[in-house]
């Protein structure tokens, strides 16, 4: 087993073990410290797939505005400090069968595809991947379109929240 | 190579062929070498960390006409260590109520997200920890991890002031963050790179002649992330008692005050390396690395300096004020000089270094006005509103 | 080397938690923090695709993008509405808001 699989193996472990106390834990505030870990663990598989660009932002994005965003609104949206009461609801097997079932059906769909258990090929020397990313984002027979729309859409994300939340007096 | 012009890598090779002839494995000499080299960059900055706490005494005295430490020592330069034995032996109290676990890593993350940010510092041509392609937006990573350790030491002491003061304080650092990072693309269309080293090296002239209200810009938003004076609402001494940190002691709270004031340097070292020129002055650096590091911790304390010279002159203002300066001006500053210096940047691309130099200042110039200007008469309309107003008033009675 | 198979594994664990997340939590901000979790696993399939196949069809991180973007759009604008559902019904739990349920 070399260096690198060991690292996967213990970070992957480690995501999933957040993810799953983000969805059990009763107080919210741990579930969003704990999703903080699992963003972060996913921040760490990307440094493996040699996406380093993508990491920083996934640290930016992820736990610098949204995991910030959910403390925020879980100590908003409380009538006392402690969070009473289940963290379930009690259809919960169902979830619980439901989830193992999608797993179950991923699983088995992805062992049955030819390129499952393929390798990576070394990435070609002098390949520099923001250099390609900003290229592919900004030329018009790249990805400029989607890139466009995706600014639009958070416009109107930022327009249609400050709309939602502002206390009409 | 000998020592002098390169000392990282011949120290680590000769650590490594000691670690190989006592039997290790090649691989992990390596990686052991690595974590020695961490380890001491560490111990270096916890040092400058201890001197920077009297230089920032020394430094208030003077600015408030008084002498600071001056009975342990020359110049009371023990009186640090002296404070440092006295955290250490301090009671070290948890409240009741507060969430332990949350409450103990809150202190380590803040200290970790100002050490970690000096792995993309780069010290002197061949001393850097990583030259990492994305090296700016590495910052703001960072800076994130402590918007993080704030919330949650505020979160865990179990206080309504520790709440308040974490709410306040997050609510800046993720507002001013916007034009800090808008601000960091203009070295970056200057330089076409966002490493850190490369940034540095294509400075043949300072960033700062060829925008200086970016650099403005950028003291500005570091300012307000550092939560210093006059953005330290956060801590507002009349209303919160101390803001985020209030329930903590002994070393906890010396590791909060520690980092505050090393991230205070490395903000003015990232200030020096984004738009003076980082280790570079006159080739200097090229003649010896040591050069190049005195260099740099040097600049980093010019701006360290300023930092302060603007906490202790200037009043705090209040948190709405804040949050509408950063909103309503200096992120649609920032916005606008980003679009204008690429503009620029792309009409003279062919030009000579003087004709470059000339229009991108007068581009700069014209932003401030124009936003100067505009800021003037929203200013004297909304004077005239609320005046207005209060004659209304004044009638009635 | 890793396999691309233990990424897509991963990947497919981490999309079934956050699918119970979203179905078996009460409260509506653990129902976004599970919505969260789906997404960062589609991030690493698409991430994993795109280094292991061709690496200079930047596809795979144009997309990683376009779901940072959606992600940010989606927690704004979901809190926005779960603390303005706070503010007139006083609950954020999903089973009590049932006005439409009768």
């Amino acid at each position: 087993m070399t260096a690198e699989q060991i690292i996967f193996l213990i970070v992957g472990a480690a995501t999933l073990l957040s993810a799953l106390l983000v969805v059990t834990v009763r107080d919210l505030v741990h579930a969003a410290l704990w999703l903080v870990a699992a963003l972060f663990g996913v921040a760490i598989l990307y440094t493996l797939l040699n996406a380093g660009f993508l990491a920083v932002v996934q640290v930016v994005v992820y736990i610098g505005a949204i995991a910030i965003l959910f403390i925020f609104a879980v100590m908003l949206t409380r009538r006392q400090a402690a969070d009473t009461g289940a963290a379930l609801n009690k259809n919960w097997w169902a979830g619980a069968l439901m989830a193992v079932l999608t797993f179950a059906g991923l699983a088995f769909l992805l062992q049955g595809w030819s390129g499952f258990s393929k390798t990576a090929s070394a990435i070609p020397s002098g390949f520099d991947a923001i250099e390609q990313l900003g290229g592919a984002l900004t030329s018009p027979v790249g990805y400029v379109l989607p890139f466009e729309v995706a600014s639009v859409l958070l416009l109107a994300a930022l327009v249609g929240a400050v709309y939602l939340a502002f206390n009409k007096k | 190579m000998n020592f002098l012009n390169d000392p990282l890598k011949v120290a680590s090779d000769w650590l490594t062929g000691i670690f190989v002839s006592w039997g290790m494995n090649d691989v992990f000499a390596h990686v052991l070498v690595v974590f020695l080299g961490i380890f001491v960059l560490i111990l270096i900055l916890m040092v400058i960390d201890i001197l920077l706490v009297w230089i920032e005494r020394k430094v208030v005295a003077r600015f408030q006409d008084r002498l600071g430490p001056n009975r342990l020592g020359p110049f009371g330069l023990i009186q640090p260590f002296a404070d440092i034995i006295k955290l250490l032996i301090k009671e070290d109290t948890t409240p009741a109520g507060a969430d332990k676990i949350v409450y103990n890593i809150a202190p380590m993350l803040s200290m970790m997200s100002v050490l970690i940010l000096w792995a993309v510092v780069p010290l002197a041509p061949v001393m850097l920890g990583v030259d990492l392609n994305s090296g700016l937006l590495f910052i703001i990573a960072a800076g994130s991890i402590g918007t993080l350790s704030i919330i949650m030491a505020g979160w865990s002491s179990n206080n309504k002031f520790s709440v308040i003061g974490a709410f306040r304080q997050v609510a800046v650092m993720i507002s001013f963050e916007v034009p800090m990072l808008a601000v960091m693309l203009i070295p970056t269309i200057f330089s076409g790179s966002m490493g850190m080293n490369a940034i540095v090296q294509s400075q043949d002239i300072w960033f700062v002649l060829f925008s200086p209200l970016a650099a403005l810009i950028f003291l500005i938003a570091a300012i307000a992330e550092l939560g210093r004076a006059p953005f330290d609402l956060a801590e507002g001494e009349s209303e919160l008692v101390s803001g985020y940190n209030i329930e903590y002691s002994g070393m906890k709270f010396g590791m909060f005050y520690a980092g505050e004031l090393l991230h205070a340097f490395t903000f003015g070292g990232f200030w020096a390396i984004m738009f003076f020129g980082g280790y570079r002055f006159f080739g200097l650096e090229l003649v010896s690395p040591f050069l190049a590091i005195a260099i740099i911790l040097f600049k980093a304390l010019v701006g360290y300096w300023v930092i302060m010279w603007v906490k202790y002159t200037v009043m705090r203002i209040r948190i709405d004020q804040m949050l509408a300066f950063n909103w309503k001006f200096l992120t649609p500053v920032a916005f606008t000089l980003v679009m204008v210096t690429a503009l620029m940047n792309a009409l003279l691309r062919g030009a000579d270094g003087w004709l470059y130099v000339t229009g991108m200042i007068l581009a700069n110039i014209v932003v401030a006005w124009v936003s100067l200007e505009v800021v003037r008469s929203t200013g004297k309309k909304e004077r005239e509103r609320v005046e207005g107003v209060k004659q209304v008033v004044e009638a009635h009675h | 080397m890793i396999p691309l198979s233990w990424y897509l594994i991963l990947a497919a664990g981490l999309f079934s938690i956050g699918l119970f997340g979203v179905l078996a939590r009460r409260n509506a901000v653990a129902i976004l923090l599970g919505v969260e979790l789906m997404l960062n696993a589609v991030n690493i399939n698409l991430v994993a695709f795109w280094r292991y196949g061709d690496v200079s069809l930047m596809a795979g991180q144009v997309f990683t993008i376009i779901v940072f973007a959606v992600a940010a759009a989606e927690v704004a604008v979901g809190l926005a509405l779960v603390i303005s559902v706070y503010r007139r019904r006083n609950t954020v739990v999903a089973e009590e808001l049932d006005l439409l349920k009768w």
